[in-house]
């Protein structure tokens, strides 16, 4: 029939794509490319230290030293570990929030939205039930915080979905209305009277806090934020819900030919996305805060953002992810007190890295160091396979 | 306005000359024993071509024979890894495609290169090497004056493309060639987009130009009719190696086609059985839909397939088949009117689909119906990951069970892949084509519902494929064919629909389908 490649540029229209196998023998070429996303993901932080490096080093700081001191406040002891620990739990939650639209192809960065509603929720649930069994107050919080949270994303989901408005925007959008909807309840009609400096609701109680894992410093929201991971990686790499979503995110026009309900999936693929944030905006609430207030916009929800990109949106590599980038801000205070830096240079790392990240993008495909044995290979197999 | 008059002083003086310069008699253009390998695949081997000044001359083979290859070496688009070419006498280096624009060659692709939304003029002083800053439209207008008054055809400079018909288009790329002072034109299957008569048209036109010694052609076709009809010589490449050439008017079309083919026997479809065509299975009725710009692309389709039978669609392309099919997939969304499958209305949702048996191959099958990132097994699997046997605790995939079942299909489809868990966009098109069959042909199928199932692939495939969709019909499937294929049209349907602008135009048995007739209605003259 008709010939000749539509696109006249494209050598690779000339030779079949089938051309590509793996050759027999040469087993490690399978390994290279499922480590590509770590050694990727490796390389870019080693490019954003040396980056940053080079910012402390124009600050007259021995860079090395820095880095030392970093990963002993994040890493070094026990007691900075956990520190670590801690701050890593709502980062997980948050990052699910984008790396799990992304397994339908959609940016949503508004993490920090759902965070803020669901911590809101989760405290106006606490302040009703109180008087009940601490384990029920704690069920109605998470139960009100996942659903509120759920809600707000979701309903960036159900804006795409029907009126085609883009999600990165909407959720990013919708982030600023949560944190001004936050103030205005709790400077209006959830103020305790008795937060003066700092408007907040009132306190959900010590009783009803959510505490320790025993043996540890670190609040149950680590396990939460675990499980969520854990949980999330099921459902999208074993489910019929994941590899529809699978479909839709890698082709929606096959999606669609399959007779997928594509639109249902995408609201709600964002209602579990922002349920996960909201579940963290509990998780401070309850097991850090005791109430909800301004403490609750604290940029985990974007942190998150750069944890699911550095993860490349896979569920399992959030939790280690999560562990790194709150390293980097359990060690903030330390280079403080020790270096005279700023507070904030740990975030200027944490922009790097994001840049950095979203720069290796391009190097997919590019690190196969057999390549040129496996084209030899593929290109004599051609005849049987082509 | 003499052509000389309307020359601008100062800037472009090059250009103009070159304008003005033109019609000298075309230098000859030799490939002289032209090679090209990619890794170890040789995909030209030592191939020679001679293209006689003001001649036309085609360049026939199957798909995959290496002509769009030996062209792009040409054109300096690949590099050659073995003989050279040569313009007049000398031999040339043509690193890049502008190299070749100055030695006066110029190509002309399949797929139109023309700005849409820009006019005429517009599009021609555009495609120029060097566009001043600063553009003297009064002087561009009277240059195209009176360059469109020296050619056989012209269009109004002022248009715009959007507003032209496809043979117009076309014709207009074939003018932006001599616009630019191309002597020697590489026309790449210039008429797929065009009706019989636009074909026709165009083609008429340049082989006068070529005899009056204007400019010399080089055409990549597999239409045997226009080489016969506006060829003056012909080579034929098989395999990427030289399989014959001569003067068209010495050779017949049956020595032609075995240059092309070889030995080989002409592949033959499945029998046709005789069904008797009963119950309407699909009836779409009043049909209206917008295009993604949402413009009115179908405007009231009605039409009826019956069990046993295979209904074809011809027409040319952009008349509102490719949205017409994807209101049958469930891609696009319509206005107004009806589906039903087996009388009951029909949404294209996965229950409706399972339950009454619709299987679709449509066009551009890793486009439409793949998802290029996931494996073979999973994408045969599309159509029953959520059903038992595929399905553990009616949740979880069962991916070992896909597998096995891939397996079995990439057998007996004879799917050429490493494994079945491939990625499945790593495959070549027609074992990208054999999946999507291999998905769409297991089970129980009431309704096949296909769009240019056979573009782009081998004779063999091509064979394979015909075999299949018959053998569905005869095995009591109602078959929609969409194609802009007239002779796969005519050798696989029982009936015949055309389409133009958006709506049925004609209807004919296949048995009594008149060509000329059918050529008519395409062209919206029905």
């Amino acid at each position: 029939m008709s010939q000749a490649s539509p696109v006249p540029s494209s050598p690779a229209g000339a030779i079949p794509k089938a051309a590509t196998p793996q050759a027999p023998g040469l087993v490690g070429v399978s390994w290279v490319k499922k480590l590509e996303p770590v050694l990727i993901s490796l390389l870019a932080v080693l490019v954003a230290m040396l980056l940053f490096g080079g910012f402390l080093a124009l600050d007259g700081l021995n860079p090395m030293a820095v880095y030392e001191e970093m990963f002993r406040g994040a890493f070094g002891t026990w007691f900075s570990f956990q520190n670590t620990l801690q701050r890593s739990a709502p980062l997980m939650l948050t990052a699910l929030c984008t790396a799990l639209p992304a397994q339908l192809g959609l940016v949503v960065i508004g993490g920090e939205g759902a965070l803020v509603v669901g911590g809101v929720a989760a405290a106006v649930a606490g302040l009703a039930m109180h008087g009940s069994s601490s384990y029920l107050v704690l069920i109605t919080m998470f139960l009100a915080g996942a659903t509120a949270g759920g809600a707000w994303i979701g309903l960036v989901g159900a804006l795409r979905a029907y009126r085609g408005v883009n999600e990165t925007i909407s959720s990013l959008l919708l982030a600023y209305i949560a944190i001004a909807l936050m103030n205005h309840l709790v400077e209006g009609p959830l103020r305790d009277p008795l937060s003066l400096n700092k408007p907040a609701t009132r306190h959900i109680g010590e009783a009803n806090m959510l505490g320790p894992i025993p043996g540890l410093d670190v609040h149950w929201g680590l396990l939460y934020g675990v499980v969520a991971c854990l949980l999330a990686y099921v459902l999208m790499k074993r489910t019929v819900f994941g590899f529809a979503a699978a479909m839709t995110g890698g082709n929606l026009r096959a999606a669609l030919l399959s007779g997928l309900r594509v639109r249902r999936l995408l609201i709600f693929t964002c209602f579990l996305a922002g349920a996960a944030a909201g579940t963290a905006g509990m998780v401070e609430v309850a097991a850090v805060h005791g109430r909800a207030n301004a403490s609750l916009v604290a940029g985990y929800g974007y942190a998150g953002i750069l944890v699911a990109f550095v993860a490349r949106q896979n569920p399992l590599g959030v939790i280690p992810v999560a562990l790194l980038v709150g390293g980097i801000s359990a060690s903030g205070g330390l280079l403080q007190r020790n270096f005279n830096l700023p507070d904030a240079s740990v975030n200027v790392l944490q922009g790097i890295l994001f840049m950095v990240i979203l720069a290796s993008e391009t190097l997919y495909g590019r690190l196969d160091v057999w390549r040129f044995a496996r084209r030899a290979a593929a290109a004599e197999s051609v005849g049987s396979v082509a | 306005m003499s052509a000389a008059a309307a020359q601008p002083a100062g800037i472009e003086r090059g250009f103009g000359r070159r304008l003005a310069a033109m019609p000298s008699a075309p230098p000859l253009l030799i490939a002289e024993r032209v090679s090209k390998r990619f890794g170890a695949l040789t995909v030209l081997d030592s191939v020679s071509l001679r293209l006689e000044p003001g001649s036309v001359h085609a360049l026939l083979g199957e798909n995959g024979a290496g002509k769009s290859t030996l062209v792009k070496c040409i054109m300096g688009f690949y590099h050659a890894d073995g003989g050279r070419v040569l313009v007049g006498s000398a031999a040339v280096s043509i690193k890049n495609p502008k190299d070749a624009q100055v030695h006066g060659i110029g190509m002309v692709y399949q797929h139109f290169t023309l700005v849409e939304n820009m006019t005429v003029a517009e599009n021609l002083v555009l495609s120029r090497a060097q566009v001043p800053a600063f553009i003297d439209w009064k002087k561009e207008h009277a240059m195209l004056d009176s360059f469109m008054a020296r050619m056989p055809f012209s269009i109004s400079p002022t248009r715009l493309v959007r507003q032209l018909a496809a043979g117009e288009k076309q014709k207009l790329e074939i003018l932006k060639q001599l616009y630019l002072g191309s002597q020697i034109v590489i026309l790449d299957e210039p008429t797929s987009v065009l009706t019989p008569d636009e074909a026709d048209s165009v083609l008429g036109m340049v082989r006068d130009m070529a005899h009056r010694g204007e400019l010399s052609v080089l055409m990549i076709t597999h239409k045997f009719r226009e080489v016969t009809r506006f060829c003056d010589e012909v080579t034929v490449l098989r395999k990427g190696r030289f399989a014959g050439s001569g003067k068209v008017s010495a050779l017949t079309t049956a020595q032609m086609a075995e240059m092309m083919v070889g030995a080989e026997p002409p592949s033959a479809s499945a029998a046709r059985e005789a069904t008797t065509a009963t119950a309407v299975v699909l009836s779409v009725a009043r049909l209206e839909a917008d295009d993604d710009l949402g413009l009115p692309v179908l405007d009231g389709v009605s039409f009826e397939v019956r069990a046993g039978e295979i209904v074809g669609i011809a027409g040319v392309s952009g008349n509102g088949q490719d949205q017409l099919v994807e209101v049958l997939a469930g891609q696009r969304r319509l206005r107004s009117g009806s589906v039903a499958v087996a009388g009951e209305p029909y949404g294209a949702t996965r229950r409706e689909i399972r339950e009454q048996g619709v299987r679709l191959l449509p066009e551009a099958p890793l486009r439409n119906a793949c998802v290029p990132n996931m494996s073979v097994a999973e994408n045969i699997g599309f159509r029953n990951f959520d059903v038992s046997p595929f399905t553990l605790w009616r949740w979880l995939v069962r991916h070992g069970s896909l597998r096995r079942h891939a397996d079995v299909a990439i057998d007996e489809f004879r799917i050429k892949t490493p494994s079945a868990d491939e990625r499945i966009g790593n495959l070549s098109g027609g074992n990208v084509q054999r999946a999507v069959l291999a998905r769409e042909l297991t089970g129980q199928v009431r309704l096949l519902i296909v769009a240019n199932p056979c573009f782009g692939l081998d004779f063999a495939a091509v064979a394979e494929i015909r075999t299949r969709i018959m053998g569905a019909r005869n095995a009591g499937a109602a078959v929609l064919l969409v194609s802009a294929d007239l002779d796969e049209v005519f050798a696989l349907a029982d009936r015949i629909l055309v389409m133009s602008e958006g709506a049925i135009v004609h209807e004919a048995p296949a048995a009594r389908a008149d060509l000329q007739e059918i050529g008519r209605h395409m062209a919206g003259r029905g």
